[in-house]
């Protein structure tokens, strides 16, 4: 069973749906217990760090998350709070990757909003995407290059598309790409 | 490189796509699920529900229409028409919208824009504007076009921008439904005035009005109803002659 984790922060609803399409049963929890039992996690998210990150030590969730050992992909949200820290509501995260997140500057339209490509895949999570492929991106901040890079995107610079150990994209929704299920979530 | 968008707006009543002239006269355009369902064949970027008929009573209606394109669809999705708290933005998202727009009621209180933007991040706000020139100045709509303020377009998105929109759905009622061009000087000063992505939408009826779009004003995607529900104008037909016009597009 995957567990998608529910912390009131948005998106949940497509991360199932995705997998559903998919053909692989998935479950919206917050039950800590329930997510560190189930096969592969997901860390999905719409929202802000920092109401987000409140709610997620409230439920108890920022150790659990820290602890697990299965298979995990944060999304987005999920991405940018498994950062050491969010400039959005100046926001401590759960310090997973080595690299901080923040807001893209005004020197270009903010939120990066649209279809924009993908490059350097690095891992099993792109296999059967092509470099060079367009993923649909919608958010404000960015996580910086870092040595857990997986893919990177340009928009103004070049920034953190996805990185690993396990695997997190800072696009919005996982019905945004047709990655196989093995290689992503 | 970040593509313009191009997308596919559906207006919704009692369970059908409906479109209009200068919002009014309504025709049957279909039911919205297989439409949208067309237009993902097709290579559209995005698509808009836009609940024209937004009553308590449709709401739960709307969430559930929206909870099945969330099932049907892959690409990202926004739902707008009488939206007028946070809960209610909330109920949608979590049903599988990617955006909310939000018109009238951010007008009335122009804080539901922070409300929003707080607990479901800017990146899910769109200010759908309704605007209109009247002596000499773009005005604000709201109710559907049908009450006129005494807000300037020009400075309501500078407030959305400061109250945490994340993107501007601009129509100018001038130019709806009649085919004959986008509004092209109240969408560049738009672009201008603020860093948000501008959606333009209002009067595309031939795919030169999509290059004069993209090519003189700085909109980040242009949105149509007519034209591509009647079949007027293919998505993809559209897509090709804007890519050999050296438009960047998906």
């Amino acid at each position: 069973m995957i567990a998608i984790i529910d912390y009131n922060a948005g998106n949940t609803r497509s991360v199932k749906n995705a997998l559903e399409r998919l053909g692989y049963e998935a479950m919206v929890t917050s039950d800590a217990d329930m997510i560190s039992k189930a096969d592969k996690v997901i860390f999905p998210g719409v929202g802000e760090a920092g109401s987000a990150m409140k709610y997620l030590r409230e439920l108890n969730l920022d150790l659990a998350i820290k602890s697990l050992t299965q298979p995990f992909l944060g999304i987005c949200l999920g991405l940018q709070l498994m950062c050491l820290y969010s400039e959005e509501g100046d926001t401590t995260g759960l310090g997973i990757y080595d690299t901080e997140v923040r807001k893209f500057p005004p020197t270009s339209l903010v939120p990066h909003m649209g279809w924009n490509t993908l490059t350097d895949l690095k891992g099993p999570l792109f296999s059967g995407l092509p470099e060079s492929s367009d993923l649909y991106f919608v958010h404000s901040y960015y996580a910086g290059l870092c040595c857990e890079t997986a893919a990177t995107c340009e928009y103004i610079f070049p920034f953190s598309a996805a990185c690993r150990e396990i695997i997190s994209l800072p696009f919005n929704s996982i019905r945004k790409n047709r990655l196989t299920p093995e290689s992503t979530y | 490189m970040l593509k313009k968008r191009i997308i596919p707006c559906l207006d919704i009543k009692n369970g059908r796509t409906v479109k209009g002239v200068n919002f009014l006269g309504l025709r049957d355009a279909g039911d919205p699920i297989e439409l949208a369902r067309r237009y993902v064949q097709e290579g559209a970027d995005e698509l808009v529900f836009l609940d024209i008929s937004a009553t308590i009573e449709n709401r739960s209606t709307l969430v559930s229409m929206v909870e099945k394109i969330a099932h049907e669809i892959n690409i990202p999705f926004t739902v707008g028409g009488g939206i007028s708290s946070l809960e209610e933005a909330r109920v949608l998202i979590r049903a599988g919208a990617d955006k909310v727009s939000i018109n009238s009621a951010a007008v009335k209180s122009p804080n539901l824009i922070a409300e929003i933007a707080g607990s479901l991040g800017n990146q899910c706000v769109v200010l759908a504007i309704d605007t209109k020139f009247v002596e000499n100045d773009w005005l604000v709509y709201v109710h559907g076009g049908k009450t006129p303020t005494d807000l300037r377009t020009l400075d309501w998105v500078i407030q959305a921008e400061k109250l945490g929109a994340g993107e501007i759905l601009l129509t100018s009622m001038d130019h709806d439904g009649v085919q004959n061009g986008f509004a092209l000087e109240i969408t560049q000063a738009v672009c201008e005035i603020v860093n948000l992505p501008v959606i333009a939408s209002g009067g595309a009826g031939r795919k030169e009005h999509f290059k004069n779009l993209f090519e003189k004003t700085a909109a980040s995607a242009a949105l149509a109803a007519s034209i591509f529900h009647f079949e007027e104008i293919g998505v993809p037909e559209l897509k090709n002659y804007l890519r050999t016009e050296n438009i960047p597009i998906r």
